[in-house]
């Protein structure tokens, strides 16, 4: 008895970790260009209604527009210029992956080019949304 | 007698022959399709929708940041966008046809992936037929309204 029931706790120790797919590099950038696109789409949903103001009246644009000009909107344009460099990007490399005979074979290398390409451009574009924000917030009013 | 319905399942004792139906004959191996990618009604639709996302995709890189570039980083960024900024650009052809484009191409693309993210999660007819009904609907609203913005722009508004 004591015999066989070390054979089971064996067995269900080795047992395998279950069917869950994890992935590396390639899962992970295929659930964030999942994201950034469902993102993307509904931004631009709500864009488009807003931008359809100036055909009802100056004003109301404008106001709308204000909205836009807030520091937590503006932090949240970071979000969407994050999302669309990231998923546009990640495109170019899917569609190189798809097309380019070595594609798969660089596609962890080209990767990380897309995340180095993210980083150096999202910094500055950062220094320059947010500029106006930080007078607003911290800069002197005289 | 042992049937294969549509969905690869033997159904023992049924009288339906496989091929009774052409989509249910199961070829001997390796036999060559005629063309690689035919659905059962005949068409390559979702072998084009895979080509127009790449496709539509690379345009839209220019597009969309050149978009992003104009509107959030230069000269004032969004500080500077009112009435008067949309009613300069848009008295410009040039302008008015990136935007119709951008808009065509983004929302097109944009569907087409909701729509296969909708056939990955939603396993229950009804709902699949639901969702795409409302993603199909929305686009089209999107489509019409975005079109008619941007050719019926009338800067006298501001009087
Ligand atoms: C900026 C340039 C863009 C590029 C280069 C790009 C590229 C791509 C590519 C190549 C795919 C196919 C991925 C695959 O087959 O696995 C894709 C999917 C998708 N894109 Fe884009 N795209 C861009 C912009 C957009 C925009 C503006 C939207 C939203 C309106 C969008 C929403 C989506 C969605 C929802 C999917 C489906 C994602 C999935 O099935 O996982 N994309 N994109």
């Amino acid at each position: 008895m004591a015999c066989l029931d070390a054979g089971l706790e064996a067995i269900v120790v080795q047992a395998p970790a279950g069917t869950l797919y994890r992935g590396r590099e390639g899962m992970w950038s295929w659930v964030a260009h999942r994201v950034t696109g469902v993102l993307i789409f509904f931004f631009l949903f709500a864009h488009v209604l807003d931008t359809a103001l100036v055909r009802v009246s100056p004003d109301s644009y404008n106001r709308i527009m204000d909205t836009y000009k807030t520091p937590l909107v503006n932090l949240m344009e970071i979000g969407l210029l994050g999302a669309v460099l990231f998923h546009a990007l990640n495109g170019l490399r899917v569609t190189a992956i798809d097309f380019w005979a070595k594609g798969t074979r660089y596609q962890k290398q080209m990767m990380w080019a897309v995340l180095a390409v993210f980083v150096l451009l999202m910094v500055p574009s950062v220094y320059r949304m947010t500029a106006h924000s930080f007078a607003e917030l911290f800069g002197s009013t005289s | 007698m042992t049937a294969i319905d549509a969905t690869g399942n033997m159904t023992p004792g049924s009288t339906v022959q496989p091929d009774d139906d052409d989509r249910l004959r199961i070829e001997s191996p390796r036999t060559r399709r005629k063309r690689p990618t035919q659905n059962g009604r005949g068409t390559n639709f979702e072998m084009y929708a895979w080509i127009f996302m790449r496709m539509s995709g690379l345009l839209l890189v220019f597009l969309v940041l050149g978009h992003l570039f104009i509107m959030l980083l230069l000269d004032g960024g969004v500080q500077r966008i009112n009435f008067a900024f949309v009613a300069g650009r848009w008295s410009s052809p040039f302008w008015q046809t990136w935007d119709l484009l951008q808009l065509w191409l983004a929302q097109l693309h944009g569907t087409n992936g909701l729509r296969w993210i909708i056939n990955d999660y939603a396993e229950r007819d009804g709902t699949r037929f639901w969702l795409k009904t409302l993603l199909y609907t929305a686009s089209f609203l999107v489509l019409v309204l975005g079109t008619l913005v941007i050719f019926t722009f009338d800067p006298d508004l501001a009087g």
